[in-house]
C-alpha cells in the first residue's frame, strides 16, 4: 500500500478582490498517493489552474488562502507548505521536490534566451556545480528524444512540439517527486500530444518523478494515462474514482454530462450522441446554494438547492459528491 | 445532382521579394458533393484546407481548375452583382473564430440586418425584424438576451449561434463551416453542431466541414476526405476512413487520437 505524498485538507483558497472575493478552490480535499498519476478535470473556469497553483504553494496576491493546509512529504516527514512563504517554498521545494510544466510551456521559454541558460539558472539557484548539471541536461534531452546539441539553441529555433520536450526536460532535471502539468497538450497536435504522454509516462517508469498531477478539459487525453481522476466544478470536488470506473459508470450528472459532451472517432460515440450540458458555469463571486451544479443539473431535486452534499465514499475508492447516492436525500 | 463539383483544383502561393518562392498549398484536387450531404475535409494546420475553403467561397482566385456551384462555375459564369449576390446568399460560411465575425462597436444584430442585402426582395423593417427573431428562437437564442446587446456581453457559443441564425435567414444551399466549434468550450460543442444538422434536415442544405477533429469529423459526415500537404490522400466514408484507414498518414493520424473508451496500445 503506497502512502500519500501529498495531503490536502478543506483548502479554501479565494481571490480576494476590493470587496468581493472569488472563491476558486472551495474546501476542497483529497490526496496524491505515492505512484499515482492523478488527472483534474472541469470546464474553463473551475478551478484547476488554481488548485495547481495552492499546491505549488505560489500564492500572488489577490490569491489568498483562507482556510484549510497542504501537506508535502519530503524526506519521509509531512511538511505543511501552506503555512511557509512563497519564498520558502521556492527555495525548499520548487525544482527539487515539486516541478510545472505551464499552461503555455511552448511559450513559457523566452525565445532569446539560450536553453542551456535555464539550465545554468537552476543550478545556480540550488547550488549544483553549473557543469555537472549540464552534463546531466544532455543525457535527459536524449532522452525524451531531442539532439543535445539543441541545448546551445534559442527556443525560437524549436518547433512547438520540441519546446514543450524540452520544457519537460528541463522541468525533470532534479528529479522531483511530483509533476504538475497543467493543460500541457493543449497547444500541440495530436501526434505531438502522444508523443508527450508516452515521455511522461518513461519518466514515471524510470522513476525520475514520482507522482504526476494532470490538469485539464481533455478527458479522453488523460483517460490515456492517468490512475484516478477527479472532476471539479465551480470551485468543488465532484467526484473521485479510478478512471476505468468513471468512463464506464459516471456518477455525478456533471461527470456523466462532461463525459457526454467528448467527440471521439469511436463507434461508441456515434451510437450514444452527443448531449450538451445546458446553461454556463456559475459565477463564482455568488455561487449557487446547495450544490453548484443545480441550476444546470438535469437531475437536480429539491434538497440539492439548499443543503450542500458531501463528498462520500460510496464504493471502495469511488468518492462522489450527490445527493443521488447519499442518505440524507430526504 | 451534385451541388458542387471541383475538378483538379490547385493553388500555388509566390512569395518573397527578392527571391520568389512557389508554394503549392491545394495540388489538384477534385470531389463531388451531393445534395443534403455533409463531407469533413480534415487536416492539420497547412494542410490546404482553408485555402481550398477560400477558394470555394471565392475569396481568393485558383491557379488552375475548376469549381462549378450549382452549374455555373463560380470563377467564369458569376458576372453581374446580381449574380454574385446570389453566390454569396446560397453558399454561406461559418468562421472559427466568433470572435472576429463581429465588429465590437456595433450591437450584435447588425450582422442580421446585413444579411437583408443580400437578399432579392425588400423587406420592411418590422418585418426583418420579425424574421430575425424567428431565426434566433430557432437556434435556441431568446430574442431579448441578443438584441441590442454588444460582442462583448455574450458569450462565444452565443456568437457562433447567431452566426448560424443568419444562415436560417438566407438559407443558404451549401454551408462552409470552418473549424466552428474550435473556440467554444466543449459544453457547449454539441449543440452547435446539432443546429447545423437541423439546418440540414430541414432545409436540404449541404455542409462541408473543414477541421482537425476527426472525432467531429466521424460524428457528422457522410463523408470525409483526409488532406496532407495540398493532396486529398483518402476519401472515403466516417466508417471506412476511421476504423480501417487505408492511406499511411490517416493510420498515423486516427492511432494519435486518444479515445474515450479504449486506451492506447503503445504508450
Amino acid at each position: 500500500m503506497s502512502e500519500s505524498l501529498v495531503k490536502i485538507e478543506n483548502i479554501r483558497a479565494y481571490y480576494k478582490l476590493k470587496n468581493r472575493e472569488v472563491k476558486a478552490v472551495d474546501n476542497v480535499s483529497f490526496e496524491i498517493m505515492e505512484n499515482e498519476i492523478i488527472g483534474v478535470v472541469g470546464e474553463s473556469g473551475c478551478g484547476k489552474s488554481t488548485l495547481s497553483n495552492v499546491l505549488l504553494n505560489n500564492i500572488i496576491k489577490p490569491l489568498t488562502i483562507v482556510g484549510g493546509r497542504v501537506l508535502f512529504k519530503s524526506n519521509g516527514e509531512y511538511v505543511e507548505i501552506s503555512s511557509l512563504t512563497r519564498e520558502e517554498v521556492r527555495e525548499r521545494f520548487w525544482g527539487k521536490e515539486m516541478s510545472l510544466i505551464p499552461q503555455s510551456a511552448m511559450n513559457a521559454l523566452m525565445p532569446t534566451i539560450k536553453l542551456s541558460k535555464y539550465v545554468e539558472h537552476l543550478a545556480q539557484s540550488h547550488g549544483i556545480p553549473k557543469n555537472e548539471l549540464l552534463k546531466k541536461a544532455r543525457k535527459r534531452f536524449e532522452d525524451v528524444d531531442l539532439d543535445p546539441r539543441w541545448l546551445n539553441r534559442y527556443p525560437f529555433e524549436l518547433s512547438g512540439g520540441m519546446r514543450q520536450r524540452a520544457v519537460i526536460a528541463i522541468a525533470t532535471l532534479l528529479n522531483p517527486q511530483l509533476l504538475i502539468a497543467d493543460e500541457p497538450t493543449s497547444a500541440l497536435d495530436v501526434v505531438n500530444r502522444k508523443v508527450f504522454l508516452k515521455i511522461l509516462l518513461e519518466m514515471k517508469r524510470q522513476g525520475i518523478v514520482k507522482s504526476i498531477i494532470f490538469v485539464t478539459h481533455d478527458i479522453a487525453t488523460i483517460r490515456q494515462i492517468v490512475d484516478r481522476m477527479l472532476v471539479m466544478y465551480a470551485g468543488k470536488i465532484m467526484e473521485i474514482s479510478p478512471v476505468d470506473k468513471i468512463v464506464e459508470k459516471p456518477l455525478n450528472p456533471y461527470t456523466e454530462g462532461l463525459l457526454n459532451s467528448v467527440l471521439t472517432p469511436e463507434p461508441e460515440i456515434k451510437k450514444r450522441g452527443i448531449t450538451t450540458i445546458p446553461g454556463t458555469p456559475p459565477n463564482l463571486i455568488e455561487p449557487p446554494s446547495g450544490c453548484r451544479f443545480h441550476p444546470r443539473c438535469p437531475k437536480a431535486m429539491s434538497v440539492c438547492k439548499e443543503k450542500e452534499p458531501k463528498l462520500v465514499e460510496i464504493e471502495p475508492q469511488r468518492k462522489v459528491a450527490c445527493f443521488l447516492y447519499s442518505e440524507e436525500r430526504a | 445532382m451534385s451541388r458542387l463539383v471541383v475538378k483538379n483544383l490547385s493553388k500555388v502561393f509566390s512569395i518573397g521579394f527578392l527571391a520568389r518562392r512557389n508554394v503549392e498549398a491545394v495540388k489538384n484536387i477534385s470531389f463531388e458533393v451531393k445534395e443534403k450531404e455533409i463531407i469533413s475535409l480534415v487536416g492539420e494546420s497547412g494542410s490546404g484546407k482553408s485555402t481550398t475553403a477560400k477558394m470555394l467561397l471565392r475569396l481568393i482566385h485558383p491557379t488552375s481548375g475548376k469549381i462549378v456551384f450549382e452549374g455555373k462555375d463560380i470563377w467564369n459564369d458569376i458576372k453581374t452583382n446580381q449574380e454574385l449576390k446570389e453566390f454569396r446568399r446560397s453558399l454561406h460560411a461559418v468562421f472559427q473564430d466568433p470572435f472576429a465575425s463581429f465588429n465590437p462597436f456595433y450591437p450584435v444584430e447588425r450582422t442580421m440586418w446585413q444579411a437583408f442585402r443580400l437578399m432579392d426582395k425588400e423587406y420592411s423593417k418590422n418585418e426583418a425584424l420579425e424574421f430575425i427573431k424567428d431565426s434566433l428562437v430557432k437556434v435556441g437564442l431568446d430574442p431579448k438576451d441578443i438584441l441590442g446587446k454588444y460582442p462583448h456581453q455574450i458569450s462565444g457559443g452565443q456568437k457562433q449561434r447567431i452566426m448560424i441564425a443568419r444562415c436560417w435567414l438566407l438559407k443558404p444551399k451549401f454551408i462552409i463551416a470552418d473549424e466552428p466549434t474550435s473556440m467554444i468550450d466543449a459544453s457547449s460543442r454539441g449543440g452547435i453542431i446539432k443546429l447545423l444538422l437541423k439546418l440540414r434536415e430541414e432545409q436540404g442544405t449541404s455542409i462541408m466541414f473543414i477541421t482537425h477533429d476527426l472525432g467531429l469529423a466521424y460524428y457528422v459526415s457522410d463523408r470525409i476526405l483526409v488532406m496532407k500537404e495540398g493532396r486529398i490522400v483518402e476519401d472515403g466514408n466516417p466508417d471506412d476512413v476511421v476504423l480501417n484507414p487505408q492511406h499511411e498518414y490517416t493510420k498515423i493520424l486516427v492511432g494519435s487520437i486518444p479515445k474515450l473508451y479504449r486506451k492506447l496500445e503503445d504508450i
